[in-house]
């Protein structure tokens, strides 16, 4: 996906100025409330007019001022998964979910709704009533809708924020799975770093209406680091549980990892927080952590009074922080070997 | 019971005229509500005191507005008389005066359904390739459709009530525009036409129990449809 923006808009108190190009498949745009992500959204999908400028999406001119050419919304086929699943309740779930799919084209009608509702489970909920859905059920149907529509782009804007942290993982995993399957690209719109992480590869971060900085995903959850409540969150995908002394032993890539909430017979997803990762320079004699893993500095990085250490654990990759005093004590540099401490209650299970 | 034929020929005439008042209005009232609640544009606030000031002004002044408009040196009664339409004095009049009436209201209630409707839903249903037409009927209509119905049930309550503007405008010819109310006026002044008073009385309350019974019956399968 290609998308050039070069557009001005003054609305309210917000004067928004974006001129970019965005190519990528798993884009995020990052920025506090108010920072305008929700009026870029609306320009790129036409539902708000810019007052200057041009939106070009993979070639076609979306809006042109200077052109004259502006396609309404309802031709530009991008389709917007909003914060609250936006149903329409006097519809059935049914008709909700391919409302956007009858009103596309038949020659571009590629995804078959058959393997949408499979991939989504929405066989249960077609026969019931919206009101009767959960957020999370919502949501689902609402990504449905939007990707039945065949959409050239999908415009996420906080999908996740009125959901709960159970149900914001499963959504997650569902929107990635649409994505790949599909191959939809997408904008992904937030204020949290973590769903930056897991969403988006790489990250526009904007404030004011004006954009800031084009990252990757990696490097703005490093830079936030010191301001993130949780630090860095290490994302890791462990698989084949087994019951060890009412631990779970988990297979990490080519390492074992015991962990306290875990779920059997279940590939599960978890958090583990920078903050919990104690480092040794040296094997210690005795302690009470259940995980000790022998690991390779690779890298490391400054985020404000911390510094952050990027560790090889036998394939693998986490990022530790310590404090500037505990590196120039263990005289922690690239390529140090050290052990890295993490006790079995330290992962969160996110599905 | 007693009733005349007069009485029941007023009973009809009555209900002709809030049936075809209400008709008339809808349409024109959804559109004027459509246009308040969803566009933008210059003089929208005079518009609104435009729709509004019925609302405030005695009908007897709406019915002599109305006499001085359609009257033959009126500039519309002057235009229609040249098509040979004549509407004073007629049941149109007091279908007219009906209208004027209650418009505020109908359109009011259209408009709190219509505000009603979250903005997002909208603009879900055009990004998912839907026109604005589209959008209308299929979402706007049917989620404003309580204040559709409560705006009929106003305007036609109204109607079934309107003096002041109707015995200026259509005057008060029995059997021929004399309206439910009229006719109770003119029992009103012979203490001898009390049983024929109360017997209007008596079918103006029984019309007004029907028209809200059904109101409420609507309302509840409209909520029901629209999964509230």
């Amino acid at each position: 996906m290609k998308l050039s923006l070069d557009i001005e808009k003054n609305i309210g108190t917000l004067s928004l100025e974006f001129k970019t190009d965005i190519s990528g498949e798993r884009i995020g745009i990052f920025g506090a409330s108010g920072s305008g992500k929700t009026t870029l959204i609306n320009l790129i999908s036409g539902l708000l007019l810019p007052d200057k400028g041009a939106i070009i999406l993979d070639g076609n001119t979306l809006f042109s001022k200077h052109q004259k050419i502006n396609i309404s919304p309802k031709k530009r086929r991008i389709a917007i998964i909003f914060q609250q699943a936006m149903l329409f309740p006097h519809l059935s779930v049914k008709t909700n979910l391919f409302y956007g799919y009858k009103r596309c084209r038949e020659n571009n009608r590629i995804i078959k709704p058959d393997i949408m509702i499979d991939l989504l489970k929405l066989q249960p909920l077609l026969q019931r009533r919206v009101k009767h859905l959960s957020g999370g059920e919502k949501q689902r149907i609402a990504l449905g809708r939007a990707v039945l529509a065949n959409p050239h782009l999908l415009l996420m804007d906080e999908p996740l924020s009125a959901l709960d942290d159970t149900l914001r993982f499963q959504i997650i995993t569902y929107l990635k799975s649409v994505s790949t399957e599909f191959r939809i690209p997408y904008l992904f719109i937030s204020h949290s770093i973590t769903e930056m992480q897991l969403m988006t590869d790489q990250v526009l971060i904007i404030n004011k209406g004006q954009l800031i900085e084009v990252t990757t995903s990696e490097k703005l959850a490093k830079n936030r680091m010191v301001n993130n409540p949780n630090g860095y969150v290490n994302f890791l995908r462990l698989a084949n549980p087994v019951d060890q002394n009412g631990l779970f032993s988990y297979s990490w890539g080519n390492n074992n990892l015991l962990v306290s909430d875990g779920k059997l017979n279940a590939e599960s997803l978890f958090e583990l927080s920078s903050h919990d990762i104690v480092l040794f320079k040296k094997h210690p004699e005795a302690i009470s952590a259940r995980n000790l893993l022998e690991c390779t500095v690779t890298e490391m990085f400054n985020s404000g009074t911390k510094i952050g250490i990027v560790l090889a654990v036998n394939g693998e990759k986490l990022v530790a922080e310590i404090v500037r005093a505990a590196a120039n004590e263990l005289d922690i540099a690239p390529n140090s070997q050290l052990f890295a401490a993490i006790k079995a209650s330290s992962f969160r299970r996110l599905n | 019971m007693q009733l005349t034929s007069e009485d029941i020929a007023s009973i009809w005439l009555s209900l002709k005229v809030a049936v075809t008042a209400t008709a008339l209005s809808l349409p024109i009232g959804f559109a004027t509500a459509w246009l308040i609640v969803f566009k933008k544009f210059r003089l929208k606030v005079l518009l609104e005191v435009l729709i509004n000031l019925p609302l405030t002004l005695p009908p007897v002044v709406i019915g002599y507005f109305l006499l001085l408009l359609l009257g033959k040196q009126g500039w519309l009664g002057k235009l229609l008389a040249e098509l040979h339409i004549h509407l004073l004095f007629t049941w149109k009049a007091a279908v007219i005066a009906s209208v004027v009436v209650g418009f505020p209201l109908l359109v009011r209630s259209i408009r709190l359904g219509m505000e009603s409707i979250d903005q997002q839903m909208l603009e879900a249903s055009q990004t998912l390739g839907a026109s604005w037409f589209d959008s209308l009927l299929t979402i706007i209509v049917p989620l404003s459709m309580k204040g559709i119905l409560a705006g009929a049930s106003l305007m036609f309550a109204r109607s079934l009530g309107e003096f002041g503007a109707t015995i200026i405008a259509a005057g008060n010819i029995p059997g021929k525009t004399q309206t439910i109310p009229l006719a109770i006026y003119d029992y009103a002044s012979s203490p001898s036409s009390t049983p024929m008073a109360l017997s209007l009385c008596l079918i103006s309350v029984i019309i007004s129990v029907f028209v809200l019974l059904l109101h409420e019956l609507l309302s509840k399968k409209i909520d029901r449809s629209n999964g509230l």
